[in-house]
């Protein structure tokens, strides 16, 4: 099933900024470049939104993530400035990346303040990006490879829970032994950032299935480690 | 006769624009909030500059009677005693964030080089920097506002010129 070209409208963003006036200017932004926007002024609101439960842990018994999804609406992406009273954009980023349901929305933070400290800090904690404020409407057309990713990745694992589901009943010989060539970095790892996989191979139905198991079953697979890479300012 | 007040008064707008960008008191920024400006979203530019000065007045304490009088002589006080530089200092912070984001250049540095003073609690480069701020901050209220009261005569103007088009064309 192919992704049209310009379906940004499908694209839920969630923006998070402590300041009203910024929080016009991004849902303009945001608008303007056809996504779908909802804004909150803390941290905590945008935990509460996302329907985010404290007590979750990666259960390695359940692969493939809890069915049961806690988000009552879908996000695509979360923009969050760093700045904020009481709980910050990088306290948020930290959350989003420890739960289990959210840590695979990509994060974007925010900052008026050009901290390079500040920005190898978010970007190693999982961040995708760091705009300097204030954003321009340039900045934004980076987001959408971001949100592509994830809207394949999911739409690859509700694939493959199906074909999961129907290989259960047929029997279990056919079923080749869980290799992992592993374009995945293991935990503590060398810094190899791993490859964005070609969205041609993500379509493919051949190697989903291993791939799933690889993602699912892994206990050890922490958040992406971002090594080598060139901070963006 | 009405179209020659709409064209009139577009130049004036651009000659203003153009003298507060000349002078640093609006930056790139500003042309990116009218760049956002749109049928859809028709006031943007006003919208957010006005909850720009409706925030910022949060900032100051004020002495007496309303702020900033249309002759430019502005009333607002931010607190004289500076008896507490941290919280002045995240004040400082937000409202330089928010001079940034509408564009507001100069009052922006002003709020600079007022954090810096404060950061080393100099009570008289507080002093100095809170008139400089004042100062900028009613320069730029004043032309803002004469902006938009512009922009408002203009749609009036344009408004009122369509209905003779309409009937030339009903005639046809």
């Amino acid at each position: 099933m192919a992704i049209t070209g310009d379906s940004r409208s499908q694209f839920h963003v969630l923006a998070v900024d402590d300041s009203l006036i910024d929080r016009k200017l991004i849902e303009r932004l945001l608008k303007t470049s056809s996504y779908q926007v909802t804004t909150v002024d803390s941290g905590s609101k945008a935990l509460k939104f996302l329907g985010f439960q404290e007590d979750e842990q990666g259960n390695p018994d359940t692969p493939f993530g809890s069915p049961n999804n806690h988000q009552e609406v879908e996000v695509n992406l979360i923009i969050t400035d760093y700045c904020m009273p009481g709980m910050t954009g990088y306290d948020l980023l930290k959350k989003v990346k420890e739960s289990s349901s959210l840590r695979n929305i990509p994060v974007v933070i925010m900052s008026s303040e050009n901290v390079p400290s500040r920005i190898t800090r978010c970007l190693e904690e999982g961040a995708e990006e760091f705009f300097l404020k204030p954003v321009r409407l340039s900045d934004l057309n980076r987001l959408k490879p971001h949100m592509m990713k994830t809207k394949i990745k999911n739409q690859k694992q509700e694939e493959d829970q199906e074909e999961l589901k129907i290989s259960e009943i047929q029997s279990d010989e056919q079923q080749q032994p869980v290799q992992l060539p592993s374009p995945q970095p293991q935990p503590e790892s060398q810094p190899q950032p791993p490859p964005p996989p070609p969205p041609a191979l993500l379509l493919q139905h051949n190697n989903n299935k291993r791939k799933a198991m690889e993602e699912g079953l892994s206990p050890d697979r922490t958040r992406p480690r971002y090594n080598g890479i060139p901070t963006m300012v | 006769m009405l179209g020659w007040g709409v064209d009139r008064l577009r130049a004036d707008m651009s000659r203003l624009l153009a003298i507060l960008f000349h002078q640093g008191v609006l930056d790139e920024q500003f042309l990116q909030l009218q760049q956002l400006q749109d049928e859809s979203s028709p006031n943007f530019v006003s919208e957010v500059v006005n909850i720009y000065f409706h925030e910022s007045e949060k900032l100051f304490t004020k002495s007496q009677g309303p702020t900033c009088k249309t002759d430019g002589y502005c009333d607002c006080r931010l607190d004289r005693e500076f008896s507490d530089y941290k919280k002045m200092g995240i004040h400082l912070n937000q409202f330089m964030g928010s001079s940034s984001s509408i564009g507001a250049n100069r009052v922006r540095n002003v709020c600079v080089a007022f954090r810096a003073a404060s950061e080393q609690n100099n009570r008289a480069g507080c002093l100095r920097a809170l008139e400089l701020l004042e100062h900028e901050y009613c320069y730029l209220k004043n032309k803002l506002h004469e902006l938009f009261q512009m922009e408002q005569q203009r749609v009036l103007a344009a408004g009122a010129r369509y209905p003779l088009q309409q009937q030339q064309q009903q005639q046809h």
